[in-house]
């Protein structure tokens, strides 16, 4: 219980810290609409080739932002050494995590969900008439890429070149998350919606999978 | 002495697989591969199995020669899985017409590659030598963990690779000659990982202790 009211506590602080600047929203948010219109120049966005190519295109614009976006999730603690001090407010490490976690997943989310009309209208899908469950593969890869992604950032923000290097990380590692999502977001922008319930399960499992294994090992992550 | 002996069973296994094993019916020479390319796949994954128990005790008992000990299996193991992406397509272009399909086996293959590509840049990045152990150790484990995720995931959405010809299904198997020449490649590609690591492992103890000379000397 302490753990879960830990984590409420620095997932306020997360949000208070994001919300005082935006600056990571809106520069994702910018950045995927960017990758979204040089996406169209790549093939002739009609509604067929796009039920085809666009859902992959949409995923990878997700993937690409969210190595950009968990960059600054522990390269912030950094800069006036709060982490130390974060380590010692909290009994358990996983807290932290937790709470970056879930401020992550909530910023991803918030900005696919932000993008979502306007690849609508650009590619010429339909989404509103399944809108519910694109929502649901939007919050399970979103809450999969930032319980890896956090884990990663607080790997690459102790090495050089940081920057560069969470992508290299995170891509590969996110690749059952790609194959998945965008399959089920394919079957769902179909002429003939249908929900790829096995889909959903594997999701869930990667990120069963990962959180706890984020679980065990999470406190070595922090260690000074 | 180890190195004649493995050069020997890496010859021998060559030599059978070449004249002793019987030609297959369909694909006649270019079977011959499988013994190369099927039993370095095995070798790599035993090399990469290897590095996770090294990352794990590491993690657990904070020892240098488990980190020596990773770091030694990713890259032996990355040298066979290198050699499994390089023959695997020569095989492809006769057999199938191409040289690359994005089949399970070969897509997982390829980012498992890519994992421990990753691996050993993240080494590179770190100074700090525990550090640099701790956390390469840490992402050992998370690659490892990600990687039957990674098969299950193209299996289930895409998938030309042969179906498995051993521990496959009741019509798989082979003919109990070439069988007994896979197994002895097998054998001889795994002496050969055992002494590469070892060999790697050795080079990995003397750079470590070259460093704590290094640095009494500049310290001075």
């Amino acid at each position: 219980m302490a753990l879960l009211s830990n984590a409420a506590v620095l997932l306020g602080k997360e949000l208070r810290t994001e919300f005082r600047s935006r600056e990571l929203l809106t520069t994702t948010v910018v950045f995927i609409l960017i990758v979204i219109v040089l996406f169209s120049f790549t093939f002739d966005p009609t509604s067929d080739e796009s039920r085809r190519f666009a859902p992959g295109l949409l995923w990878l614009a997700f993937l690409f932002a969210s190595s950009l976006m968990l960059q600054p999730c522990f390269l912030r603690e950094q800069h006036n050494d709060t982490l130390s001090a974060l380590r010692l407010s909290v009994s358990d490490p996983f807290a932290i995590f937790l709470a970056k976690l879930a401020a992550n997943t909530l910023f991803l989310l918030l900005t696919e969900l932000l993008l979502l009309p306007v690849f609508a209208v650009m590619y010429n899908v339909p989404v509103l008439h399944v809108l519910h469950w694109l929502v649901l593969v939007f919050f399970l890869a979103s809450l999969g890429i930032s319980i890896s992604g956090t884990a990663l950032a607080a790997i690459s923000a102790q090495a050089r070149m940081r920057e560069l290097l969470l992508p290299l990380l995170l891509l590969p590692l996110l690749t059952p998350i790609l194959v998945a999502s965008t399959e089920i977001t394919k079957s769902l922008l179909d002429r003939a919606p249908f929900v790829q319930w096995k889909g959903i399960g594997f999701l869930a499992v990667f990120d069963l999978v990962f959180l706890t294994a984020l679980w065990l090992f999470g406190e070595y992550l922090l260690e000074e | 002495m180890a190195g004649a002996a493995v050069l020997f069973l890496v010859v021998a296994a060559a030599y059978a697989s070449f004249y002793i094993a019987p030609e297959e019916r369909t694909m006649r020479v270019l079977q011959r591969i499988f013994y190369f390319h099927a039993a370095s796949a095995w070798a790599g994954m035993t090399a990469f199995s290897i590095c996770f128990v090294a990352n794990l005790l590491y993690v657990w008992r904070r020892q240098e020669k488990w980190d020596a000990l990773g770091v030694s299996c990713a890259e032996v193991g990355l040298a066979f899985t290198t050699v499994v992406l390089i023959t695997g397509p020569i095989w492809a272009k006769p057999a199938w017409g191409i040289y690359w399909t994005w089949d399970a086996r070969l897509t997982s293959t390829f980012v498992l590659w890519l994992l421990y590509i990753s691996y050993l840049l993240l080494r590179t990045l770190i100074e700090e030598p525990d550090r640099r152990a701790l956390l390469s150790a840490l992402f050992g484990i998370f690659a490892f963990i990600d990687v039957p995720i990674v098969f299950g995931a193209i299996r289930w959405w895409r998938t030309q690779h042969p179906a498995p010809v051993i521990m496959g299904g009741p019509d798989s198997g082979l003919e109990p000659t070439m069988r007994a020449v896979f197994f002895f490649s097998v054998l001889a590609l795994h002496a050969l990982m055992v002494f590469l690591i070892v060999e790697r492992y050795q080079l990995e103890k003397m750079r470590a202790d070259f460093e704590i000379v290094r640095r009494e000397a500049e310290a001075q």
